[in-house]
């Protein structure tokens, strides 16, 4: 595939008239996935896919192109010079965009992981594993491509071949245990030790479920738990061009008199210990880190090629979007073994589910309680809890009312594959936290 | 030639003996203009094609494979790789689909368009959405603004080893303003388009909407907002506009009543439902005056077509009727495993994912109500508009919802503007609180562009139409 991709962007090169430049951006994959339900397979498919973005640039005029293309050079290359024909005929047309921005100076990188993948026939055999069981969820496998280039010489390439088993052990109606195992190299001894975690867990869901009534709990967000309000956070959070637009979450921490979070908040988008590539489509190249939270006090935002020109100051390489892709929350000092104890009376959330501002300004968050959440009752857990509501604000949540963070951290990679197959990460410590307020 | 019928010739060429084969072939162009605080940003252009193989071989073995390469190497390859898993997974399906009588239908659907997208020029487009932008800055606590446009055009062909054949081709239209109004520690949204709205159409749209001179519309609204107090706690009537309707009806109607969901394929992901198969032709989902169809025919709606993508033919049908829940969203897989009638909304996103139950064009019928009647009639309650915050449980019944815009109706009559307007309420006794339907005048047809749903996802387009509906005894709230 890179060899390919290489060969399409010196063919590109080729193309170009007069004072042409290009920036070009190949994201494929070819994947497997096995959707379960009930213990049993449902829909198995295999996808193949490539797509190359083009962006064609004369002067400060430019416009861009999107193709799926099939792998054949020679339709290919037919293809993408039909491309440059239609978007050199719309450059015409537009006015020049004063907030044009890409690589100047040439950083070549490459990144290229071992293909140690089961064949795709094999991951049927997790039906025997989990035989017995009402289990439901998906398998996606394969190899994930990113590649950039630009008419100035420049040739980026990541690759990697992954896996993500992500599931439910179901007990009745909504009473589930959630888990997942994903990686580069499929263990089935490790993979077995996860069921087994999982299955012990799901006895704790057969006994009858409690159902509180709305006020203030003490919690502990277990790191799935935490993820979901973090991945709501990355919903223009973090990027320079929704601070600047009052549109952050964040807007009282940037605004004076600033809100705090808790000191020991420290986050981070980390690029050298995620999965995402580590270049963008402007041609950039990432930091290996780059501080959001420092001691609870908002650090810097994600700062993509365009913000940074319009707002007038250095990018750091974020991609349009200016979403995370590797966040990183530092580790607290509350052990593992520890947890229920701290806890004491309150209740246990593994897994949160469709989050939502209810005051985005104030950071004010809704969800759901979801899957495995118990009740605990002096550091011992007493019942399954039905879902309840909740409606917080962040300042609460990580701020003042937050106790402790747990010492050890989850990596967790992410299960979407909207269009494409994720390659975002997170590493996330659990949260204790008092006074957490449910509404329904 | 033209991809379909080189495709189509391929296929017979290629075909192999097998129980059931199919072919979807799936091109799509997309267009996207923008004007961002009066400076035209970058256009970007789409042009996307695939096809996915289905094969269900003897003994009940289900396998689907995708590829962008048509050549006859390429499809070949797309038919092996369907029949390995077919093959492979035949002992351990969830049901044997060899039983399933799968269609195979042949027929033709097109979008109408009364005015196509090409029909003004890259630089007419900008300039409307120049004009549009021009009107936004009325004011410095108008921070930030944008028009946009956007079209997309889809061909497909569906084809099968018996003969069966559709061509079905989409035009939409997704047009859009909006405007962020702040003061210090309050930011403030109005739209046109909310989050995401789309019709089904050409450049008409733009004048069926009365989309010319929204710009200014919008940013009054957002001034007004920013200077409203909060929206106040309490029990009270809920008015809510088509534009809000269209959220309520899809998270609490459309995704309970999806047939895959109650069969579990969807726990793991977007989640179960608190509607069994036993409820279907007596469960009391809402009041007397609830009636929802799934209507594939009202042409200007995103998802009316001819068939879905297993080549099932759609047509009107009641899902709910005086209250009573009828029928669900369920193709044709799911209709046979479950035992139960259904509709045609096996739909896939793509050309790169199978078919799976989706809410398709989903709405309330209009009632007797006008709407003027209706704010008369209310002694204490709030009106609200156009969604900005969305949450349900996985079961689809504790939701809360949060709109851009909230007015008092106090003793008959529309009064104060309220800001951060949301409600809260459970799905199963919500809709029997149902106490005024719009009549036809109040009606509006809307469309939410990226429903998502799926392992692995899929982001879909879905139309809901709706009057203006009363709700009685509803918790309502404001901001921090």
């Amino acid at each position: 595939m890179q060899d390919y991709f290489y060969a399409l962007a010196d063919f590109i090169d080729q193309q170009l008239q007069n004072e042409e430049v290009y920036l070009c951006e190949l994201i494929a994959e070819q994947s497997d996935f096995i959707r379960f339900n009930k213990g049993k397979v449902r829909q198995p498919s295999s996808v193949e896919q490539r797509y190359l973005e083009i962006d064609l640039i004369k002067g400060q005029r430019h416009t861009l192109g999107q193709l799926a293309l099939s792998g054949n050079t020679s339709s290919d290359y037919e293809q993408v010079k039909h491309l440059l024909s239609a978007l050199r005929d719309q450059l015409r047309d537009i006015p020049d965009d004063p907030y044009l921005l890409y690589a100047t100076e040439v950083q070549s990188t490459e990144s290229i992981g071992l293909n140690e993948l089961p064949e795709p026939e094999d991951a049927l055999t997790i039906t025997d594993t989990i035989q017995g069981h009402d289990f439901v969820g998906l398998y996606a496998a394969g190899s994930l491509f990113t590649g950039f280039a630009n008419s100035l010489g420049q040739r980026n390439w990541h690759s990697h071949d992954s896996f993500n088993l992500d599931w439910s052990f179901y007990h009745d109606k909504d009473k589930a245990v959630k888990s997942a195992y994903a990686g580069f190299k499929w263990e089935q001894a490790a993979f077995e030790k996860r069921i087994t975690q999982s299955l012990a867990q799901l006895e704790w869901l057969k006994q009858t479920p409690r159902t509180i009534e709305p006020g203030q709990y003490r919690v502990y967000l277990a790191p799935t738990a935490l993820y979901e309000i973090i991945k709501l956070l990355s919903w223009g959070g973090f990027g320079l061009k929704a601070q600047r637009t009052k549109d952050s979450p964040l807007l009282r921490m940037l605004e004076e008199p600033a809100q705090h979070l808790h000191p020991n908040i420290n986050l981070i988008e980390n690029t050298t210990k995620g999965l995402a590539p580590a270049f963008q489509s402007e041609g950039f190249i990432k930091p290996a880190q780059v501080p959001l939270i420092t001691s609870g006090v908002y650090k810097s935002a994600l700062i993509s090629p365009r913000s940074a020109k319009e707002y007038k100051v250095e990018t750091n390489g974020a991609n349009e979007d200016e979403s995370p892709n590797s966040l990183d929350l530092a580790p607290g000092d509350l052990q593992q073994d520890q947890i229920l104890k701290a806890l004491d009376t309150g209740i246990y959330i593994n897994n949160l589910w469709y989050l939502n501002y209810s005051d985005r300004a104030a950071c004010r968050i809704t969800g759901m309680t979801r899957f495995a959440s118990f009740w605990v009752e002096n550091g011992e857990i007493k019942a399954p809890l039905n879902v309840m509501r909740f409606d917080e604000t962040l300042y609460n949540m990580l701020g003042k009312k937050l106790l402790a963070l747990t010492a050890e951290r989850a990596f967790l990679m992410e299960t979407d594959t909207y269009e494409v197959r994720s390659t975002g990460s997170t590493r996330l410590p659990g949260a204790l936290i008092d006074g957490f307020t449910f509404t329904l | 030639m033209k991809n379909e019928e080189l495709i189509k010739q391929r296929f017979k060429q290629v075909m192999p003996q097998l129980d059931f084969c199919s072919l979807r072939y799936i091109e799509a162009r997309s267009e996207a203009l923008q004007v961002r605080q009066n400076i035209a940003q970058p256009p970007t252009s789409k042009h996307d094609m695939g096809l996915m193989i289905t094969v269900i071989e003897r003994g009940g073995g289900l396998g689907y494979a995708a590829t962008s390469d048509f050549s006859v190497e390429g499809l070949r390859n797309a038919i092996s790789r369907a029949k390995r898993w077919a093959e492979s997974s035949r002992d351990k399906m969830i049901t044997d689909f060899s039983k399933i009588k799968m269609p195979h239908a042949q027929g033709e659907y097109a979008s109408v368009v009364e005015k196509s997208w090409d029909s003004l020029s890259l630089a007419d487009k900008l300039d409307l959405l120049h004009r549009e932008s021009a009107q936004c800055k009325i004011n410095d606590k108008i921070v930030d603004w944008q028009a946009s446009l956007e079209s997309v055009q889809t061909e497909q062909l569906y084809l099968t080893n018996q003969g069966g054949e559709i061509r079905q081709s989409h035009d939409y239209l997704i047009p859009n303003v909006g405007v962020t109004a702040n003061q210090g520690i309050e930011t403030q949204y109005r739209s046109f388009g909310g989050l995401d709205y789309g019709w089904q159409g050409g450049l008409e749209i733009l004048e069926q909407t009365d989309f010319v001179g929204k710009g200014h519309k919008v940013a009054e609204e957002a001034l007004q907002l920013l200077a409203a107090p909060d929206c106040p706690v309490q029990k009270m009537d809920l008015m809510l506009a088509p534009n809000q309707m269209i959220l309520q009806i899809h998270e609490s109607i459309g995704h309970p009543i999806e047939l895959d969901r109650i069969l579990g394929d969807e726990r793991n992901y977007a989640g179960t439902s608190f509607v069994t198969l036993d409820m279907f032709g007596h469960y009391q989902y809402g009041s007397p005056l609830l009636n929802v169809t799934f209507d594939p025919t009202i042409s200007t709606e995103l998802a009316s077509y001819g068939f879905d993508d297993e080549g099932l033919p759609a047509e009107k049908t009641y899902l709910i009727r005086h209250g009573i829940l009828k029928r669900p969203l369920g193709g044709i897989v799911s209709q046979a495993r479950a035992g139960l009638a259904g509709v045609a909304n096996a739909r896939a996103s793509s050309w790169n994912r199978p078919p799976i139950d989706r809410i398709a064009n989903l709405n309330v019928e209009p009632g007797e109500s006008r709407f003027e009647e209706m704010i008369r009639s209310i002694e204490r309650g709030i009106l609200m508009k156009t969604n900005l915050s969305w949450s349900i449980d996985d079961s689809r019944n504790k939701f809360q919802f949060g709109c851009e815009w909230g007015q008092l109706i106090e003793n008959g009559e529309l009064t104060q503007v309220v800001k951060n307007p949301n409600y809260r309420g459970i799905s199963a006794t919500f809709w029997r609180n149902l106490k005024q339907v719009g009549n036809a005048d109040t009606l509006e047809v809307f469309g939410l562009l990226t429903c998502g749903k799926g392992e692995p996802n899929q982001a879909i387009r879905v139309g809901h139409a709706s009057p203006t509906c009363v709700f009685s005894n509803v918790d309502v709230f404001g901001g921090v």
